[in-house]
């Protein structure tokens, strides 16, 4: 069976998948996400859709089950490089994939994640009063 | 079938016997209806294509216009339509070029007398007939196919889409919005986000002259195409009238930005990625 390869950069998790989805290789791949996310402690997953030429309701649904299991490991996930046509037909289908944050390219996606975890630690910093004092 | 074998060789006969009259009398009627439109030697260049043409065709035995064998005829009789449709000729100045034929033929039946005068006249008319319908034919499919290049040039004209600042683009829509031209503009301005890889994106309406719950359609769907792709749109350029008619029939622009002006639009997208932007002093002269 084929199963769709994560790569670790720096403190993010890269899918890129590559292949037509089926139910097997869907279900493959967010048990694996998962395991990885544990294992690593990463705080962001990058799935990269430039090479789907078609992305249907299925493929919908496990994006948006990808982006719920990541919430729960205190992931974010980002998905990036969707096609023009892709979008158009999403739209046309009524499918706005809600809850899944959306960029550009990689690039773009790595900087959402950053920035994002940034005002999160930086909300942390500021919630916690003992935390400026302890670190002089 | 237009002419039998016999009547054709009796065609291929009149016409090789007086090639020479034959063109230079067709030449004649047709300057007369062009009006001197076209020069006299390029008519005489077209008749004389035609005319070998058809005397080759006639040569070969009956002629059925829709048969392989008048395949040279028939390139020839597109070749004048196509040519008098690209110059601006009407439909009626280019088939009666055709049909000037039949004067050339009755002088030439006439001279020759005989008893099948009449039946062969008859037959010949036939065939010029159809000659002029196959020309006028490809005459409209001609035209039709310049009026939509000519629309589909239009459609690729009135949709440009800019760069205003590294990672900003902006689409000025201009002119009435349909359906087909939502699309086209969807499909650059996403296609746009992609190349440059901008995360923004103003779509300024301020040259449509009117919105309705289609045009609004359009625009929200862009809008949510571009969203889902990762780039966020403004909508600038909305005219009183138009956000009077907005809200008059109840269309919800959502959480999506919109401004009155492009600079509006702008100045806000470059808050949102950062950029400073100050006001210098003005320079005095001394």
């Amino acid at each position: 069976m084929e199963r769709v390869p994560i790569l670790k950069i720096g403190d993010i998790l890269l899918v890129s998948i590559q292949l037509d989805m089926s139910d097997q290789t869907a279900v493959q791949l967010q048990e694996d996400l998962a395991e990885r996310i544990v294992a690593t402690g990463c705080h962001g997953v990058i799935i990269d859709i430039t090479a789907l030429d078609i992305v249907d309701s299925f493929v919908g649904r496990m994006l948006s089950t990808i982006a719920s299991i990541s919430k729960v490991l205190d992931a974010e996930t980002v998905v990036v490089g969707m096609r023009p046509a892709v979008a158009i037909t999403l739209v046309e289908l009524g499918l706005s994939l809600n809850g899944i944050r959306t960029a550009l390219n990689v690039e773009r996606g790595m900087e959402l994640i950053a920035a994002a975890r940034a005002d999160e630690l930086e909300y942390q910093l500021d919630d916690d009063p003992d935390a400026e004092t302890a670190t002089p | 079938m237009a002419l039998n074998a016999e009547e054709s060789g009796r065609l291929a006969a009149l016409l090789g016997g007086h090639a020479e009259r034959v063109t230079a009398r067709w030449t004649e009627i047709v300057t007369g209806s062009l009006r001197g439109r076209l020069s006299q030697a390029e008519l005489r260049r077209q008749v004389q294509d035609l005319h070998s043409a058809i005397a080759t065709t006639a040569g070969q035995g009956a002629i059925d216009l829709s048969a392989e064998s008048s395949g040279e005829l028939r390139a020839a009789l597109s070749e004048l339509s196509r040519g008098r449709a690209r110059q601006g000729f009407s439909a009626t100045e280019t088939t009666i070029s055709i049909f000037a034929l039949k004067d050339v033929l009755a002088e030439l039946v006439q001279e020759a007398g005989g008893a099948d005068a009449l039946h062969d006249y008859i037959a010949f008319s036939n065939l010029v007939d159809e000659l002029g319908l196959f020309t006028f034919e490809s005459f409209v499919r001609t035209r039709e196919s310049l009026i939509a290049d000519q629309a589909e040039q239009l459609l690729e004209l009135s949709t440009p889409v800019v760069k205003l600042w590294e990672g900003v683009v902006a689409v000025p829509l201009v002119g009435t919005l349909d359906s087909a031209r939502a699309q086209v503009v969807m499909e650059r301005l996403l296609q746009t986000l992609v190349d440059t890889g901008s995360p923004y994106a103003i779509i300024d309406i301020t040259g449509v002259p009117a919105v309705d719950t289609q045009v609004a359609q359009h625009i929200l769907k862009t809008v949510v195409a571009a969203r889902l792709m990762g780039a966020d749109c403004i909508i600038s350029g909305i005219r009183p009238q138009i956000a009077q008619t907005i809200v008059a029939l109840g269309i919800e622009f959502g959480d999506i930005a919109t401004k009155a002006s492009l600079a509006d639009a702008l100045r806000h997208v470059l808050r949102l990625t950062g950029v400073e932007t100050a006001r210098r002093q003005p320079r005095r002269d001394a």
